[in-house]
């Protein structure tokens, strides 16, 4: 009986922690005061992903997310970059409240991910480089 | 004759275009300060003016330039009229971008209102337009001195009361100028006469002491609250309480949020409109009535020296594009909608909506079994500041006294607390709520129930709560936003210098109203 019910616990912890990751993939904290995400996953989806999604397709309402999936526009870092550290209509600056590391870290995930493959990552100096 | 009789003549001789000119070469027509409802003098001749968005700019213009004889369509995204003017209540589907969808719960009478929620005095219009179109209005409660102050790292993480914090900080500081005055440190900013009365007014300004002290006794009681109150008869006597010391005041950074109801918008008297912030839409709605198509998505504007074209979808039944035309354009669609929707503006204008991106914002309520922030803790309104991410916890200005259940504010915050928040499922951002004001608030555990979390980057129809502008943005391109462009003018709060304010979208509207109408009246 004894190492039955132990199955039964194993399986319910295994299915208990499969619902977990299942309903939130990234564990997600708001950090107080500013952003304390460093890898590129956990920024996008700490951050990136309330407008362009968690599945980075975006989104459409009144006006529209655009989607990061599979998009041509990331093959030159520069214009994620610069969209990153700026802003562009819609699209609010973040150059102020995220580090070099931090902007590379998003850009490079991002550009490695949802679909797209491009190879060459973006150093921090680059981005020091590209802040005006 | 004054000036302002002199203007009523020339308007009422010449007409209010000539009236315009003579204001404006006296340097008076950049006012903005409201003195009351627009009079459109002069006959429009049935022009047509085709306004976009049913928030209080679109809904204000409509009415204003439907009295004045226009002829008056307007087209809204949503199915209801309001925009930013909101309340949620229980019963209400809420989806937001991405498909995320709530559905509100809240008790019958109670709501949140996920955008503007406070109207100071001061804000003319607005309360004008409350009185006119008959939304009963009640006092919503700022600054609430049994409320708290609340860092996480100070005191425990146990909370302060404003009261304490407040009579506290003042009691040290004037406490440590009289000292210094006395020790003739301030010799050189104030005379000696001065030095005498100040000294004097820091004694009754923060409660010292006949020795010019600050220190635990029935007079400080008198500001910071008692252990126990005075009372009645053999039971009466009251035990004063220890004021928090200087150093761990200092440290607390708790005095961060003590100026907040000192600034302008946030002095009494304040109001707020009974039963939800959105009754004020829904006045202007039913005022309207056909006037406004809902369910319409603004896809394209375009406009020539006749007229001016928008072409525009019907979210509900879907189909071909429709159109509809008009003289002339009022836009009130957000800055950041707008900025994707292609529109025959020159340069100047453009630039200006492009420029302008919208700030963070998220509001969460939650409803709770019972409203133990006034049984257990005397707290009637006002709001508690924290340094957690939900940053404030707002308590109702309305239905004291009630058992409950009961709905506050659990979060209201902005810029990186508030990315964050958006970025989260919206049961994901009522969970981490209810975590944080637990540590305020330990009956959190036991009387929640539930929660609806609205963040503005994830609103379908605006994309942020309001237009950012900084001083530079401004120099450089409000002007061109605000600036009629051949038979389009923008309204909205975006367009204001009263940015996310209710005001500011009205008095907005009310300017480019005046200023189409003078175009019309030339035309």
């Amino acid at each position: 009986m004894r190492p039955r019910l132990d199955w039964v616990f194993a399986l319910i912890g295994v299915v208990g922690l499969w619902v977990v990751l299942a309903r939130a993939p990234h564990a997600q904290e708001i950090y107080a005061g500013g952003y304390k995400q460093q890898s590129g996953e956990d920024i996008y989806h700490g951050i990136c992903q309330g407008c362009h999604m968690p599945d980075a397709k975006g989104a459409i309402g009144a006006g529209a997310y655009p989607a990061l999936a599979r998009d041509s526009r990331l093959v030159a870092a520069i214009y994620p970059l610069t969209v990153v550290l700026n802003g562009q209509r819609a699209m609010p600056p973040f150059g102020a409240d995220l580090s070099d590391d931090q902007v590379a870290n998003v850009i490079n995930y991002v550009r490695t991910h949802f679909g797209n493959h491009y190879k060459d990552a973006v150093t921090p100096a680059a981005v020091k480089a590209a802040r005006r | 004759m004054n000036r302002r009789s002199l203007f009523k003549l020339i308007g009422s001789v010449a007409g209010s275009a000539v009236m315009y000119q003579a204001m404006s070469e006296l340097g008076h027509a950049g006012e903005s300060g409201y003195t009351g409802p627009l009079a459109l003098s002069g006959n429009p001749k049935g022009a047509s003016v085709l306004i976009l968005g049913a928030g209080l700019a679109g809904m204000c213009a409509a009415f204003e330039l439907r009295n004045a004889g226009y002829e008056v369509q307007v087209l809204e995204y949503n199915d209801r009229p309001g925009g930013r003017n909101w309340s949620l209540y229980g019963g209400d589907t809420y989806t937001e971008m991405g498909g995320f969808t709530q559905k509100v719960e809240f008790a019958e009478g109670l709501y949140l209102n996920p955008g503007p929620w406070r109207m100071p005095y001061h804000h003319r219009a607005l309360l004008d337009y409350c009185k006119r179109l008959k939304v009963t209005l009640e006092p919503f409660t700022q600054v609430n001195y049994a409320a708290y102050m609340h860092s996480s790292t100070a005191f425990g993480g146990k909370p302060q009361t404003y009261r304490a914090v407040h009579a506290d900080f003042n009691g040290h500081v004037a406490e440590l100028l009289a000292k210094a005055a006395n020790q003739n440190h301030l010799d050189q900013a104030v005379s000696r006469e001065d030095r005498e009365i100040l000294v004097e007014a820091m004694r009754g300004w923060g409660a010292l002491d006949r020795n010019y002290e600050y220190k635990k006794g029935l007079l400080t009681s008198e500001r910071r609250g008692y252990v126990s109150d005075p009372g009645g008869g053999l039971t009466s006597e009251p035990t004063p309480s220890e004021p928090l010391a200087l150093h761990e005041l200092m440290q607390s950074r708790l005095w961060r949020s003590i100026a907040a109801g000192h600034i302008y918008e946030f002095q009494n008297t304040i109001f707020q409109p009974v039963g939800g912030m959105g009754m004020i839409g829904r006045a202007f709605g039913r005022e309207l009535g056909n006037l406004i198509r809902y369910n319409a998505k603004v896809t394209e504007i375009t406009q020539d020296e006749t007229g001016v074209t928008v072409a525009y979808q019907d979210t509900k039944t879907g189909g071909p594009a429709k159109t509809a035309q008009a003289a002339w354009c009022i836009c009130t669609i957000p800055a950041s909608i707008l900025s994707q929707i292609p529109m025959t503006v020159g340069a100047p204008m453009k630039n200006a909506i492009d420029a302008l991106y919208y700030d963070s914002a998220i509001k969460v309520g939650l409803q709770f079994k019972r409203r133990f922030w006034e049984q257990d803790e005397s707290i009637y309104g006002g709001i508690t500041f924290t340094d957690l991410p939900n940053a404030m916890i707002g308590y109702p200005s309305t239905g004291y006294f009630n058992e409950g259940p009961g709905v506050l504010l659990g979060a209201y915050t902005f810029g990186a607390n508030s990315f964050q928040y958006a970025a989260m499922p919206p049961d994901e951002r009522v969970r981490k709520t209810v975590e944080y004001g637990s540590q305020i608030h330990p009956q959190y555990a036991t009387e929640f129930q539930h929660g609806v979390a609205v963040a503005w980057h994830r609103v379908p129809w605006t994309l942020g709560c309001a237009g950012h502008w900084t001083e530079e943005l401004r120099a450089r391109h409000f002007n061109d936003l605000c600036a009629i462009d051949g038979r389009i003018v923008l309204a909205g709060e975006h367009a204001s210098r009263l940015p996310a304010w209710q005001e500011g979208a009205i008095l907005s509207s009310l300017d480019a109203v005046r200023r189409l109408h003078e175009r019309v009246l030339a035309a």
